[in-house]
C-alpha cells in the first residue's frame, strides 16, 4: 500500500524562457483508488504525468512529490526513512522501481526488441534497483555479470537475471489472457508497427507486469475500438482489485469511466487542479464541457 | 594464468590480456626485398609465390597512399618501416596442431579464453587458429574429410595443394594492383585459410578461423582463399582480437571467394581489434549463374577500419546480400561499406549496414554499387542507417551508385538520426536505467544483422557493443 502526494508542484519545459505549465498542483492518489483527471487539451494533463515520472524536458520549480509507502509488502517493520521517498531526488528507473508506473499517451517504438525480451529485462532491473534501494548504505558486493563463465565465454555467464525465462513466460501468458491479448504479441518488437489500441493495450499489459503502486495511465482509452476499451479497462480493474494498484487516470471522455468507474474526478486547467468532485463530475463535464467549471474558478479568483 | 583465473575474467579482460612475446622466427621491421625473400624460404616456398611476392612488393612500393576520399580515415601515422610483418610462434608443427593440447600453454590459454575450442565442440565443423603470422591449431571434423572438404592452413595448401592456389591466388579475385594495401598484402601474407568445397556438397555447420595478434608492433596479413564448387555450400566464420599496446598494430588481411554456379557462401566477420590497430583490408568473391554469396560483418575495436568487402556478380541469376555493422567511439573512424558489380542479367544485390558513433566517433558508409550495360533485370537493394549519440559523432554515407542499365530496379534508403530522447525515457520509465535502456536500444538497432549470425556469434556480437557502450556510458 502506498500513497502518492503531489503538492503545489509547478514545473516548465526546461530551457532558458521555457512555458511555465504546471502552476501548483495538488493531488492525492493512494492504493486501491482510481482517480480521474479531465480537462482540455493542454491543460498539463500529460505533463502532470511525465513530471511524476521524472521526464527530463520538464524543470521542477516548486512543490513536491513524494511516495509513502506503508512497507506492508515487508515482513519486518519498515524503518522511517525507507517509508517516504522524494521523487523529484530520484531517476525515472529509480521511480519505476519504488512502484511508479507511466502508462503513455504515446508509447515509443522500439525496433528490435521483442516485447518478451523488453518485459522480462525491466521486470527484472525493477527488482534488482528496488533492492538497491531498499538495502542503501548496506553495501554488498554481488558479483552477478562477472561471475565467470560456466561453459564458454562464448555462450556467456547463464545470467538470467530474478525471473528466469521459463517462469516469466508463465507470467506473461497469464497477464495477456486477461488483457485478451494474442500470443504472437510477445515475439513482437517494442510497439514497433502497433495500431493505436495495441499500443495502448500494451501499456496495461506492462502495468500488470510491473505490479506498481501507483499506475498513472494517459489517455489509454484514445483510439480505442469498443470491444479494445472492454479488454483494457477489464485491466486496469484488475491492476486495482488484484494488486491494489492506485489509478490516475487521464482521460477526455466519460466512456471510459463507465468501464472503470472513478472514485475521485478532477479537472484540471491552465496547469492546476481547478475542481474535484465524485463520479457525477464527469458526467456533468461529459454534458456541458468546461467552460462552467472555468466560469466558476474565476468568478471565486 | 590458471583456468580459475580465466573463469573469473570479464569481457574485456578477455581480449585485453597480453602474452609474453615467444617466437621461433622473427623478420626484421620493415619491408624490403630482403624480407621476403627470408620470409618465403622461412616458409620452403615454391618459386612461383616468391615471384608473386616480389612483384606485389613492386606495385606497393609504386602505389601512393589513399588520401583524398572524402571523410576517410588519416592513415599518415602508419609507417611500413616499424612493423614486424612475420612472426612465426614457437611451435613445432607446421600447419597448425590438431589437438589444442599440443599446443604451448600460453598459445592454449589465449584461444581457451576466446572460447573457440569449446565453440568448435558445440557448433563448428573446422576450427584454424592463427596466432601472430602463423595458423597454430587446424582441425576439421572427419565427416567432411571424407566428403572431399578441405580446409587448412593458406601455407600448407601452397604446398599441397599448388594447382588450385596458383590458379587462384591473387590473380582473377584480389590481384595485387587492386590497391595499396592489396599489393602490402601480396607481398608479405602469411597464414590464414583454404577452404575447398567439391560440388554438390553442404558443409552444414559453419567452419572458424580465429586471428590473434599478440605482440606488440606487429603486422598480421592472412589470406583466406575459399573456394566453393558448384551447387555446394558453407559458411565461414572468422574471429580476429588483439591486446591494446601504445605503438600500432596493421592488419591486413586478403580474401577471395569463388562461388561456383548455384553455389552458396557466406562469409561472417565478428572483428574486435584493439583501439591501436589499423584494420586495412580487401576482400572479394566471384560469383557464377545462380550463386548466391553473403558477407556480414560486424567491425568493432581499431583505431581505422577500412573494408568494403565486394562482390562481382559474374552469372546471370546470382545473388549478393552484404550485412555489415559498424561501431566508432573515441578516436576512431570506421569507414566500411560494400562494393557490387552487376556483370550479367538477372543478378540481385542488397546491402544493409548499420553504425553507430558515439564519444567523437566516426562512422562512414561508403558503398558503390554497379550495374553494367546489358545486366537487364537486375535489382538492388541499398539501406543504410546511422545512429549517433551525441552531436561530437559523425556519420556520413556515401553510397555511390552507376547504373548503365536502364531495365533494372534500384532502391536506396538511408537514415541517420541521434539516439532518440523519448525512447530511452520511454524504457526507463519501465525500470531500466540510463544505460540499459541505450544498450536495448543499441541492440535493436543491429538486431537485424545479429539476428544473421549463428546464435553463439550473436550473443558474441551483443557482448562487444556492449564493451563498448561501456566506454561512454559508465
Ligand atoms: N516539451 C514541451 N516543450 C514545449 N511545450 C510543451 C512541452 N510539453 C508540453 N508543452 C506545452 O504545455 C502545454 C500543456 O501540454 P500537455 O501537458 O501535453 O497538455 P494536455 O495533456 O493536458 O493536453 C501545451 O501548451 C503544450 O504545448
Ligand atoms: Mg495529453
Amino acid at each position: 500500500m502506498a500513497t502518492l502526494k503531489i503538492e503545489n508542484l509547478q514545473a516548465k519545459v526546461a530551457e532558458d524562457g521555457g512555458e511555465t505549465i504546471l502552476r501548483g498542483v495538488d493531488l492525492e492518489v493512494a492504493s486501491n483508488d482510481i482517480h480521474a483527471l479531465m480537462g482540455p487539451n493542454g491543460s498539463g494533463k500529460s505533463t502532470l504525468a511525465k513530471v511524476i515520472a521524472g521526464h527530463p524536458a520538464y524543470e521542477v520549480t516548486g512543490g513536491s512529490v513524494t511516495l509513502e509507502l506503508e512497507g506492508d509488502e515487508f515482513d519486518e517493520e519498515m524503518p522511517d526513512d525507507l517509508r517516504e521517498w522524494d521523487l523529484l531526488d530520484l531517476e525515472p528507473n529509480e521511480r519505476a522501481a519504488l512502484g511508479i508506473f507511466l502508462g503513455f499517451q504515446y508509447p515509443a517504438e522500439i525496433e528490435g526488441i521483442t516485447m518478451v525480451n523488453f518485459l522480462r529485462t525491466a521486470l527484472n532491473a525493477k527488482l534488482e534497483e528496488r533492492e538497491e534501494l531498499f538495502e542503501e548504505g548496506e553495501e554488498e558486493e554481488e558479483d552477478d555479470e562477472d561471475a565467470g563463465y560456466e561453459t564458454s565465454p562464448m555462450e556467456g555467464p547463464a545470467d538470467e537475471g530474478e525471473v528466469g525465462v521459463a517462469e516469466f513466460q508463465e507470467i506473461l501468458q497469464e497477464k495477456m489472457e486477461v488483457l485478451d491479448m494474442d500470443e504472437k504479441f510477445a515475439s513482437r518488437y517494442l510497439n514497433a508497427g502497433f495500431s493505436g489500441g495495441e499500443k495502448k493495450q500494451n501499456e496495461v499489459l506492462q502495468a500488470a507486469i510491473l505490479e506498481p503502486e501507483i499506475a498513472v495511465l494517459d489517455e489509454i482509452d484514445s483510439g480505442l475500438d469498443i470491444d479494445r476499451l472492454q479488454d483494457v479497462s477489464n485491466g486496469i480493474n484488475a491492476l486495482r482489485d488484484e494488486q491494489g494498484t492506485g489509478i490516475l487516470q487521464i482521460t477526455h471522455y466519460q466512456r471510459i469511466l463507465d468501464y472503470v468507474e472513478p472514485d475521485y474526478v478532477h479537472v484540471m486547467l491552465d496547469g492546476k487542479i481547478a475542481k474535484s468532485g465524485g463520479a457525477e463530475l464527469a458526467e456533468q463535464l461529459e454534458d456541458d464541457g468546461y467552460d462552467w467549471v472555468r466560469e466558476e474558478v474565476y468568478e471565486t479568483a | 594464468m590458471s583456468s580459475e583465473d580465466l573463469q573469473e575474467t570479464d569481457t574485456e579482460a578477455r581480449f585485453e590480456f597480453k602474452k609474453e612475446e615467444k617466437s621461433a622466427f622473427k623478420s626484421e621491421k620493415g619491408l624490403t626485398e630482403e624480407t621476403i625473400r627470408v620470409i618465403s624460404e622461412d616458409k620452403d616456398e615454391p618459386e612461383w609465390m616468391l615471384e608473386r611476392r616480389l612483384r606485389a612488393l613492386d606495385l606497393f612500393q609504386e602505389m601512393p597512399m589513399p588520401t583524398d576520399w572524402p571523410g576517410q580515415p588519416d592513415l599518415s601515422e602508419i609507417e611500413i618501416d616499424e612493423i614486424v610483418p612475420y612472426i612465426r610462434p614457437d611451435i613445432e608443427t607446421r600447419g597448425g596442431v590438431d589437438d589444442w593440447e599440443d599446443l604451448p600453454e600460453e598459445i592454449q590459454d589465449t584461444f581457451d579464453k576466446l572460447g573457440i575450442p569449446e565453440a568448435e565442440k558445440n557448433a563448428l565443423s573446422g576450427v584454424g587458429a592463427q596466432y601472430e603470422s602463423e595458423i597454430v591449431y587446424q582441425n576439421m571434423k572427419e565427416q567432411w574429410e571424407d566428403k572431399g572438404v578441405i580446409f587448412m592452413d593458406m601455407d600448407r595448401a601452397v604446398q599441397e595443394h599448388p594447382d588450385l592456389v596458383r590458379e587462384h591466388f591473387m590473380t582473377s579475385c584480389v590481384p595485387p594492383s587492386d590497391n595499396k594495401f592489396a599489393a602490402l598484402h601480396g607481398a608479405i601474407w602469411s597464414g590464414g585459410s583454404f577452404v575447398y568445397v567439391p560440388e554438390n556438397t553442404t558443409v552444414e555447420m559453419p567452419v572458424q578461423a580465429y586471428f590473434r595478434m599478440n605482440s606488440e608492433g606487429m603486422g598480421q596479413f592472412e589470406h583466406t582463399l575459399i573456394i566453393a564448387e558448384d551447387n555446394s555450400e558453407v559458411h565461414y566464420i572468422e574471429g580476429c582480437s588483439a591486446p591494446k599496446y601504445s605503438a600500432f598494430n596493421l592488419h591486413s588481411g586478403g580474401v577471395e571467394v569463388f562461388v561456383g554456379e548455384n553455389a552458396h557462401v557466406q562469409y561472417s566477420t565478428v572483428q574486435n581489434w584493439s583501439r591501436n590497430t589499423y584494420n586495412l583490408n580487401t576482400k572479394r568473391a566471384i560469383v557464377e549463374s545462380d550463386g548466391t554469396m553473403e558477407w556480414v560483418s560486424g567491425s568493432m575495436g581499431s583505431k581505422a577500419t577500412m573494408l568494403y568487402p565486394s562482390t562481382i556478380l559474374k552469372g546471370p541469376g546470382a545473388t549478393d546480400n552484404h550485412i555489415t555493422i559498424a561501431f566508432a567511439g573515441e578516436g576512431q573512424n570506421i569507414d566500411t561499406g560494400a562494393k557490387v558489380y552487376h556483370n550479367a542479367p538477372n543478378t540481385q544485390s542488397t546491402i544493409e549496414s548499420k553504425s553507430v558513433a558515439k564519444d567523437g566517433g566516426r562512422t562512414n558508409y561508403r558503398g558503390l554499387v554497379h550495374i553494367a550495360d546489358g545486366a537487364e533485370n537486375s535489382s538492388t537493394a541499398v539501406e543504410c542507417d546511422a545512429l549517433m549519440f551525441d552531436n561530437d559523432s559523425t556519420s556520413d554515407t556515401m553510397p555511390y551508385m552507376e547504373i548503365q542499365e536502364s531495365n533494372v530496379n534500384v532502391a536506396h534508403e538511408a537514415t541517420v538520426g541521434k539516439i532518440g530522447d523519448e525512447d530511452v525515457f520511454y524504457l526507463q520509465s519501465r525500470g531500466l536505467d540510463d544505460d540499459d535502456a541505450k544498450q536495448m536500444i543499441v541492440n535493436g538497432f543491429i538486431e537485424p544483422i545479429t539476428e544473421e549470425l549463428p546464435i553463439e556469434y550473436a550473443v558474441e556480437l551483443n557482448r562487444l557493443v556492449e564493451l563498448e557502450m561501456e566506454g561512454s556510458l559508465g
